[in-house]
């Protein structure tokens, strides 16, 4: 119990002191989770939706395998970019291994599944109410869906803020390709699990405070957004 | 012009048996029957919107599908402005872009929407929400209008608003074909009655002898049943 209450104070001293070190590294998890969440989004959506009103041969099975990736274990998406990205990998003289870029593309891999799911559902649902009145006015199949992604597009926050979710508090996908080099390629999550191992509680503790202020900001910016865009498009 | 159009011995599954009929322009056609009579599926068969299961739709011209709109009974509106939901309409039309303002705003004047087009469409009343689906559909000068039940979800000032502008429609020349369940709004609107019961085509008549001199026993029913609420 002690020890709990050492850390907290120490913790706090760093959040408040602005540790320089620390800055570096919450900014650093903002950038990929971030940059993996604008990726998994541009090619999730459009993804999600063409499965929605598409017809083709294996979509039902498409679809039931999106939906079980929504629980790909970030473990396995980091050793599947990790094969990839290795030296001896199809992809390794992009010498992207151990570096940001890979873990953009880990958490990009993971959290994909996750925004086209979301988008997919939504988009189906949307495409019942819709669909008549838009073939009524002549509209092709990818008109009308990306018709119906724009119109529903307040509801496709919730899909992109779990991928979010995802990215930010996932540590296994980016420990593999990543490595938590100092300076480099240490987010967030990779230093809480590594500060704590080495016993340093206080640091440790100080990054889970970070990460869930900047997690509930995000959202909470996101819900307010949306809300206030419903309020006024209806 | 797309009409006459005919159907010929068109079914759809066991809603609709195989019927053949002749619309021709001009007298506005009503729609009657009871609750899944197959009401709806025969107007989403001539629109297009269901394929029979079989039999054929013969239109007299070309491009027929682009030269008749529909008006639902729910209107779908996007989440954009009023006007903006016309010109979506007009985009998918084919019409010029530096054209669909102009034309837009002339069909919101046209049901009397005009001081509203820059509002959310989804925030209208239920009323102008359906006022502004037969602007869209206005915009897109159709040949032949189907509506189904426009006025069903909606209090009596709001109907009578819908009912001017589709008589509206009349007045320019559009071919209206609509079902309804409002007896009284089928002789207000209506030329001739197609009156359908159980996926048959039982009566088509002259409104005033229809409902004056029903020719058989069912439609005589559905007269003396529904009208205590027309």
């Amino acid at each position: 119990m002690e020890s709990m209450t050492e850390a907290l104070r120490g913790a706090l001293r760093l959040v408040a002191g602005a540790d320089p070190g620390l800055g570096a590294i919450v900014l650093l998890s903002l950038q990929v989770s971030l940059s993996a969440v604008l990726l998994a989004t541009l090619l999730g959506l459009p993804a999600g939706a063409a499965l929605a009103v598409g017809r083709f041969p294996g979509r039902r099975a498409l679809v039931v395998l999106l939906n079980a990736l929504m629980g790909l274990p970030p473990v396995v998406a980091g050793l599947f970019v990790y094969l990839m990205l290795s030296r001896a990998g199809p992809l390794g003289e992009l010498g992207l291994l151990f570096t940001p870029g890979a873990m953009v593309i880990a958490q990009t891999l993971l959290i994909f599944p996750i925004i086209a799911a979301l988008c997919r559902q939504a988009v189906e649902d949307a495409w019942r109410e819709y669909e008549e009145q838009l073939r009524s006015l002549g509209a092709s199949r990818v008109g009308a869906a990306s018709t119906i992604v724009w119109d529903i597009r307040f509801s496709l926050v919730t899909a992109v803020l779990a991928g979010l979710g995802r990215a930010s508090a996932e540590v296994g996908a980016v420990i593999i390709v990543g490595g938590n080099i100092d300076g480099v390629t240490r987010v967030m999550t990779t230093a809480i699990a590594l500060e704590t191992s080495k016993g340093d509680l206080p640091l440790a503790l100080a990054l889970g405070m970070v990460l869930i202020a900047l997690v509930i900001a995000l959202n909470a910016a996101a819900w307010y957004v949306k809300d206030a865009a419903q309020r006024r498009f209806g | 012009m797309i009409l006459p159009f005919a159907l010929r011995d068109v079914s759809y599954l066991h809603i609709i048996k195989p019927l053949s009929l002749e619309i021709i322009p001009g007298p506005s056609t009503i729609v009657l029957g009871a609750n899944g009579a197959g009401k709806s599926v025969l107007l989403r068969l001539m629109h297009g919107l269901l394929a029979p299961s079989s039999g054929t739709i013969r239109w007299s011209g070309a491009d027929a599908a682009r030269r008749q709109a529909m008006v639902f009974q729910r209107p779908v509106l996007l989440r954009r402005s009023a006007v903006d939901n016309v010109v979506y309409a007009l985009k998918l039309a084919g019409v010029p872009r530096a054209q669909r303002m102009r034309q837009a705003l002339e069909a919101l004047e046209s049901v009397g929407l005009a001081s509203l087009a820059p509002r959310p469409a989804r925030v209208l009343s239920g009323g102008e929400q359906q006022r502004l689906a037969l602007a869209r559909a206005w915009a897109l000068h159709p040949e032949v209008l189907f509506l189904d039940e426009p006025t069903a979800s909606l209090d009596p000032t709001a109907t009578r608003e819908v009912e001017r502008v589709i008589q509206a429609f009349d007045a320019a020349g559009t071919k209206i074909i609509m079902a309804t369940h409002n007896l009284g709004q089928a002789r207000r609107l209506g030329d001739e009655v197609l009156y359908l019961h159980q996926g048959r085509v039982l009566e088509r008549a002259p409104v005033d002898r229809f409902f004056s001199k029903p020719a058989t026993p069912e439609a005589a029913a559905f007269i003396k049943g529904e009208l205590p609420w027309a």
